[in-house]
């Protein structure tokens, strides 16, 4: 393709017997240079508005509906929608969960996926196959996964509850109890995750010049030093990196709670552990099937990823940057 | 460059392809909407659960060849029916033929546009094949169109585990439970008996939500809506007596309280948990065997039910509206209707027929479950739908069931919250998701 686009010009500054042909192919030359980037570029803005714009926009039409879907009625209701959901207890009570289940899986993954990282950075036998290891739980399927922490986390005969008892603890009641359901939720999540990221942060790692950390250890920082006042200030932009990606797909958790709870949409007897994304489909996809609310609902997680991804933006920079000094 | 413009021509030239192949698909398609002869039909069929109508499609199909049927399992029933609304609503994507559990049935006859009307294809000539009821259940109100024809019906029985009643010193024949259990205060006494003996660990019942579905179905016309689709759970005597019934038992520790569809629950099978439970003709070999695994066959047995008689579940066919062979799908529907098709769904599956001349056949009259150490379930279940009432569920039953006042009870059975407030939670968010 490229060549194509370098002979065009050659061809069309040729001395030309005639002087028609001449310029139309001098025009067309010129339109390729100046068009074709677009045109490359197109089949992803055309992909991305059919498939992403055009949701979302779509989704803010209808949010100011009342419109259910079986029985097909669609009232324009303004901002009605809006005000129910502010007042709505059921969907406060998701937020919290959503956002504590973020906190309690976030926070350790990323430290763990930090020291992990700089464990596998360095020279050690079978390095590949330990690099290539920590993200095999990533690749496994989400419903298996769920599925199988189901069970481990069972109430009545569940693995670790049996473990506990074998050690003379009282079985956890996994599901009515909020926190430990959060617990069992987050640690399904770092389990995934955890590799994955530090995956990444290994790549950010090795870029780091080597030289940096000889002179260091010629200044005699011992290797936690070198970790916190080399390492983690310079691969501050990976980290930033995977604190937002982390809050967005956080923020977004479904399938995990979902197959805790069996399935239930409802997330534990009294919504223990019911997240904003299991509310979202309950409200569109079950019962009445109100995709009015449920397009609301969108739209105000929407709104909440965006603010606590700016917060977790500034927190993480400033702390990082404080270690600098 | 030469390797990658060849397969960009190879790949324009199967994209072109199958776009002429589609464009033909669709010229065919139109063309069997007229009614043309000799090309082959392909029909979708889509169910949950299991219907057990592996063989009985086999054999329809070898009765039209020209008919071809894709049998789509689509999961639990909660996962398929919020599928179909969309489907529905989006006119494509649902199947030729569907099923529909009762519990959701009758959202649609009030949405009845979005399917076809199975009077206009002659099934009036069926009529007499079902309980008034099953029948009714699937009309609209003004008689004119019927959405569904009924599959199975659940006969209801009480199953118990004939080891743990010896070890407990209760009696083990199935005619003497029956005896012993005719009413639900006697079942409950029975119960603590059972546990009064000392002799066993496992609970009486699985969970005190259990009693909650054959109580009200025998002792109500109407379960949490009134005829006019109004909530009414929270006025309902009877919903509000199985209530304090179920959670009384779990009170006096009689109840396993595994939480029903739950991994713990299937686990309190096989871990022998619990010594009864109400059953359903379609929880027989689907669910209890299943769960129990092949360690407790002949273990179990059955007796009937409290209270005598009862049903719980049942499903139906319908045919989208948007379907593109209306007649193929109501022959379909027809035959697996039928007593045929209702008895290799019965052998199959263990689902009861609701059609009559399916109940008295000897195919299912005399039947005997090996697995529940020979119980003569035909006529167990087939008496317990001989005097049946019709049971009034509304359009939202499934819903205010499944997702707002089971795990409320749940919730009270294990002790979270008092069973006052946990009523008073489950009848607010009720009304609040009915209103």
């Amino acid at each position: 393709m490229s060549s194509a686009v370098g002979t065009r010009p050659r061809h069309a500054a040729a001395p030309p017997p005639r002087t028609e042909p001449r310029q139309r192919s001098y025009r067309l030359g010129r339109w390729d240079i100046t068009y074709s980037p677009y045109l490359y570029v197109a089949p992803f803005f055309i992909l991305f508005g059919v498939f992403g714009l055009f949701p979302v926009l779509y989704t803010v039409y209808v949010s100011l509906f009342d419109y259910e879907l079986l029985s097909g009625t669609k009232e324009f209701v303004g901002l009605e929608n809006y005000r129910v959901l502010l007042e709505d207890s059921q969907f406060w009570n998701a937020a919290y969960n959503t956002v504590g289940i973020f906190v309690l899986s976030t926070v350790p993954q990323l430290i763990a996926a930090l020291i992990l990282a700089n464990l596998l950075n360095r020279q050690m036998r079978a390095r590949t196959l330990f690099r290539m290891g920590v993200v095999i739980p990533n690749i496994t399927s989400v419903a298996a996964v769920g599925i199988i922490f189901a069970l481990i986390f069972a109430d009545r005969y569940g693995l670790v509850n049996w473990l506990l008892g074998t050690v003379g603890i009282d079985p956890i009641a996994w599901r009515d109890n909020r926190y430990a359901s959060w617990f069992a939720i987050a640690f399904m999540v770092d389990w995934r995750w955890t590799g994955y990221n530090a995956l990444i942060y290994l790549g950010a790692m090795q870029a780091i010049p080597k030289d940096l950390y000889e002179s260091a250890s010629l200044d005699g920082a011992s290797a936690w030093r070198q970790f916190w006042t080399i390492t983690v200030p310079l691969i501050r932009p990976t980290i930033l990196f995977t604190v937002i990606i982390s809050t967005i797909g956080g923020f977004q958790i479904f399938t995990e709670p979902l197959m805790y709870g069996f399935g239930m949409i409802r997330g534990g007897g009294n919504h223990e552990f019911q997240t904003l994304a299991m509310y979202i489909y309950e409200q569109t996809f079950t019962g009445n099937a109100e995709y009015g609310y449920g397009s609301a609902m969108s739209w105000l997680l929407f709104m909440m990823i965006i603010i606590f991804a700016l917060i977790n933006f500034a927190l993480v920079r400033r702390s990082v940057k404080g270690e600098q000094k | 460059m030469s390797v990658i413009r060849r397969r960009l021509r190879t790949v324009a030239v199967a994209a072109l392809a199958t776009g002429v192949a589609l464009g033909g698909t669709a010229c065919s398609k139109s063309d069997d909407d007229g009614g043309s002869e000799g090309g082959q039909v392909k029909l979708v069929l889509q169910t949950f659960q299991n219907f057990g109508y592996d063989q009985a499609i086999k054999d329809f199909e070898a009765a039209h060849p020209n008919i071809k049927v894709e049998h789509q399992k689509m999961g639990e029933l909660r996962d398929f029916q919020p599928k179909l609304v969309q489907w529905l609503a989006a006119g494509s994507g649902a199947g030729d033929v569907v099923g529909l559990e009762e519990g959701v049935l009758l959202q649609y006859v009030q949405n009845h546009d979005k399917f076809v009307n199975l009077l206009d294809y002659g099934a009036g000539e069926l009529k007499s094949n079902f309980p008034e009821w099953k029948w009714n259940n699937a009309l609209t109100p003004d008689g004119k169109k019927l959405i569904g024809l009924g599959t199975d019906v659940g006969g209801l029985a009480m199953c118990y585990r004939k080891d743990l009643f010896q070890q407990a010193g209760l009696p083990t024949d199935r005619e003497e439970v029956s005896k012993r259990i005719t009413t639900w205060e006697d079942y409950i006494e029975l119960g603590r008996q059972f546990k009064a003996s000392g002799k066993v660990k496992a609970a009486w019942l699985d969970s005190a939500t259990s009693l909650m579905q054959p109580y009200v179905m025998q002792n109500s016309e109407v379960f949490f809506f009134d005829k006019e689709n109004k909530f009414i759970g929270d006025t309902n005597p009877v919903v509000r007596k199985a209530w304090d019934m179920g959670l009384q038992m779990a009170a006096e520790g009689l109840t396993a309280k595994a939480q029903r569809w739950s991994a713990d629950w299937d686990a309190a099978f096989k871990n022998s948990a619990f010594a009864t439970i109400p059953c359903p003709a379609w929880m027989t070999e689907g669910v209890i065997a299943q769960r129990s695994g092949p360690a407790n066959a002949g273990k179990w047995d059955i007796a009937t039910i409290p209270g005598g008689g009862g049903n719980w579940g049942g499903s139906y066919l319908a045919i989208p509206a948007q379907t593109k062979h209306p007649k193929e799908a109501y022959e379909l529907a027809k035959y697996l209707t039928s007593k045929e098709g209702h008895l290799a769904a019965f052998k199959e599956a263990g689902a009861m027929p609701s059609d009559i001349a399916g109940i008295e056949d000897p195919a299912f009259k005399d039947k005997k479950s090996d697995y529940f150490s020979g119980a003569p379930t035909g006529k167990i279940f087939g008496d317990s739908v001989k005097n049946l009432k019709p049971v009034f569920l509304g359009a939202k039953h499934q819903q205010v069931w499944e997702t707002i006042v089971e795990p409320q009870m749940q919730a009270a059975e294990r002790g979270q919250l008092s069973s006052e407030a946990a009523w008073q939670k489950a009848m607010d968010e009720a009304k609040k998701a009915t209103s």
